[in-house]
């Protein structure tokens, strides 16, 4: 098991045919996920090493019975692609763009929501299922392994840190996800601490946030009162000076809310384990699990 | 991208609401010209500049025709402008709004926000007006109204109206808010703001006033607004943060010695953090991004080598999509091209590790690298500190 995406997803990739969406399709297969096709409007009939290309995605669910989509669409125009997947009945849709207008992605998560599909991201790394041999995403796949973590992120190489101290202390991982850098994202840390309380395969969750908002402080509540599993956090951004977006859109402390020291603080009561230096989260989690 | 108060009033009035009479000068002659002009019995000068807080800080007066506007206006113009958002470096005063001074009978907030936890577009209104929405949340929550808006329906009149009946018992009154409540929120989404503020909204008599606004627009969203990039003024930035912008780095300044370049927004905010629990300072935050290119790696290494408070610079890189040997290419290439006078420290983890570690072996440099993050920053932190001690 493991949460969102696994050996039984059919992906598509939304942008098959630019340079992004051809190496990374290819490499997500080669990990194992099952990439059943793509799309790029004009070019049906065509394939990419082997991975059927569609028109639309209504035709290529119709013909793959695809049910995770994996975007590369420049931002300008990303909104659409995320319409158009969750009108086909794409369940999970990964968007991996960066800088999309806030009120692009506002409006469609909306509409996502209303029909009971995923958001992973936007500006996110993707999500892999170690464990499943599934990764719908960009994230380098040889440094996870299969184990009992689960990973929710708000960034994508911090992550990747982290994922290779786990593994790197023989914790495997069951699912590591990035919700996104950006001010709006389909997923909260609370949707997936949902889903990992349900999964029986995860037995420790990793949480990765960062300053601004309030998602890791609504975490926090959660936590306290319904997860009973073990989670380990680290919050990026103790230095970071108020008002100025630190490289994420969503990273900005405004009107003194959104501080790593108010998350850190709001975790440490729930009982999180929070560790200050990043370069001890692999063995802090293996001194709690062993 | 934040535009100045007279820029926002401008926009303001283009969809109908009022604003005091005033006029924007660039000198002090032309300042008291205006004031002349405007035939009022009091009239307020404003620092134009990219701050909360300008009254505080001085930049901001409230004068009578007789008084010497003239001089007045030269002093604040000449200001660099230190409020409690702009850090000690403070910021140019671009220009001056001169504009009259209404009567106040009561301040009013109105604002408009993106609400990240929940995706609505959130309209926020209080009659607790003049302070700013933070102090207001913690000091009178009960005094904020909210509307959240339907993306598909959009705000519609009668949560304008809803909104302005609890601000307002006039119709007359309410009326104009309701009008000025529709055109924030319209003016919030026509053109992609992360705000759209007016603070105060002044009851004047019969009239309604914008009398402060802020509206700024997300840097993502330019593409839609080309004529907008006219309004940037870029002497309210910090100008190594824009040219590192134009190179398509994310580069914020900061105060300490030890230069930093990272991939990727959360490595780079970790790596700062761990640089400090080690006892250090960093210079700055450097994002290059997840994917690169090698001229990127270079101007970052620029970046980072022209600025003279850096005593130690310190490479952190978890290569991804981006491969550790165009990282060592781009570094190489920099470091070649002006001599390198500073002790470099690179920790490299990731895609193509061993090609990148061999081209900074076989390149003479002298690089010192550690496989261990939290070693390196320590190292760092030392070389910083035994380089101020000499």
């Amino acid at each position: 098991m493991a949460i969102l995406v696994n050996r039984e997803s059919r992906v598509i990739c939304q942008g098959i045919t630019g340079r992004n969406g051809t190496f990374h399709s290819i490499a997500c297969r080669d990990y194992g996920a099952n990439m059943v096709g793509g799309v790029t409007p004009g070019k049906k009939g065509a394939f990419v090493d082997g991975i059927p290309v569609f028109n639309t995605v209504e035709e290529a669910v119709l013909e793959t019975g695809a049910n995770v989509s994996l975007i590369f669409i420049p931002a300008a125009h990303a909104k659409d692609p995320i319409l158009e997947a969750v009108d086909a009945g794409i369940k999970v849709i990964v968007c991996i763009t960066e800088g999309i207008p806030p009120l692009d992605t506002a409006s469609a998560l909306y509409t996502v929501k209303q029909k009971g599909g995923v958001l992973i991201g936007p500006n996110t790394p993707g999500i892999i299922s170690p464990t499943e041999k599934c990764k719908v995403g960009i994230m380098p796949g040889y440094i996870h392994t299969p184990g009992p973590v689960g990973v929710i992120s708000r960034s994508g190489t911090l992550t990747y840190e982290v994922v290779d101290q786990l593994t790197k202390a023989g914790m495997g991982q069951s699912t590591c996800l990035g919700l996104g850098g950006d001010p709006v994202v389909g997923l909260s840390f609370v949707d997936c601490l949902k889903m990992f309380k349900d999964d029986p395969k995860t037995e420790a969750v990793v949480l990765i946030g960062e300053i601004g908002g309030s998602a890791e402080e609504q975490a926090s509540e959660y936590i306290k009162k319904e997860f009973c599993k073990p989670v380990v956090a680290y919050v990026a951004g103790k230095l970071a000076p108020p008002g100025k977006r630190m490289g994420h859109a969503g990273a900005i402390i405004s009107g003194g809310a959104g501080t790593a020291q108010g998350k850190i603080e709001a975790l440490t009561k729930a009982g999180v384990t929070v560790v200050e230096n990043l370069t001890k989260v692999g063995q802090t989690v293996r001194d709690i699990l062993l | 991208m934040n535009l100045h108060e007279f820029q926002s009033k401008s926009i303001l009035m283009e969809k109908g609401v009022s604003v005091p009479r005033g006029l924007v000068v660039y000198d002090a002659l032309e300042a008291l010209v205006a004031a002349r002009s405007l035939k009022a019995d009091k009239i307020v000068l404003k620092a134009q500049a990219h701050s909360g807080g300008r009254g505080k800080a001085g930049g901001i007066a409230v004068m009578s025709i007789d008084d010497d506007v003239r001089s007045e206006a030269g002093r604040i113009l000449k200001m660099n402008l230190v409020t409690n958002q702009t850090g000690p470096q403070g910021k140019p005063v671009s220009a001056l709004l001169v504009e009259e001074a209404p009567q106040i009978d009561e301040e009013l907030y109105l604002g408009v926000v993106l609400d990240r936890n929940d995706g609505h577009v959130t309209v926020m209104a209080s009659p607790a007006g003049g302070m700013d929405i933070e102090t207001i949340a913690k000091e009178a929550p009960e005094k904020i109204y909210l509307v959240k808006v339907n993306p598909l329906r959009g705000l519609c009149p009668f949560q304008s109206r809803g909104l302005a009946y609890k601000l307002a018992s006039k119709n007359l009154i309410a009326n104009q808010i309701a009008k000025a409540v529709t055109a924030l929120y319209e003016i919030f989404v026509s053109y992609d703001c992360t705000l759209a503020e007016i603070n105060p909204l002044v009851v004047s008599g019969e009239k309604v006033l914008a009398l402060d606004a802020k509206i700024n627009l997300d840097d993502h969203a330019l593409f839609r607004r080309p004529e907008m990039a006219g309004l940037r003024d870029r002497s309210q930035e910090d100008p190594v943060e824009l040219s590192a912008r134009q190179a398509g780095l994310s580069y914020i300044k900061l105060d300490g010695d030890i230069g930093c370049m990272v991939n990727g927004a959360g490595l780079a905010m970790a790596t700062l953090d761990l640089i400090s629990i080690h006892g250090g300072a960093p210079a700055n935050f450097l994002d290059v991004g997840g994917g690169a290119s090698e001229q990127v790696v270079a101007d970052a290494m620029n970046i980072l080598l022209d600025d003279i408070r850096v005593k130690v610079v310190f490479i952190n890189i978890f290569g991804g999509i981006l491969r550790c040997d165009v990282l060592a290419r781009g570094v190489i290439r920099a470091i070649k091209e002006r001599g390198l006078q500073l002790p470099v420290i690179a920790r490299i983890e990731g895609t193509n590790i061993e090609l990148g570690r061999k081209l900074f072996a076989d390149s003479g440099l002298q690089i010192e690298m550690i496989p261990s993050l939290d070693e390196a920053a320590e190292l760092v932190v030392v070389k910083a500190k035994e380089l101020s001690a000499s």
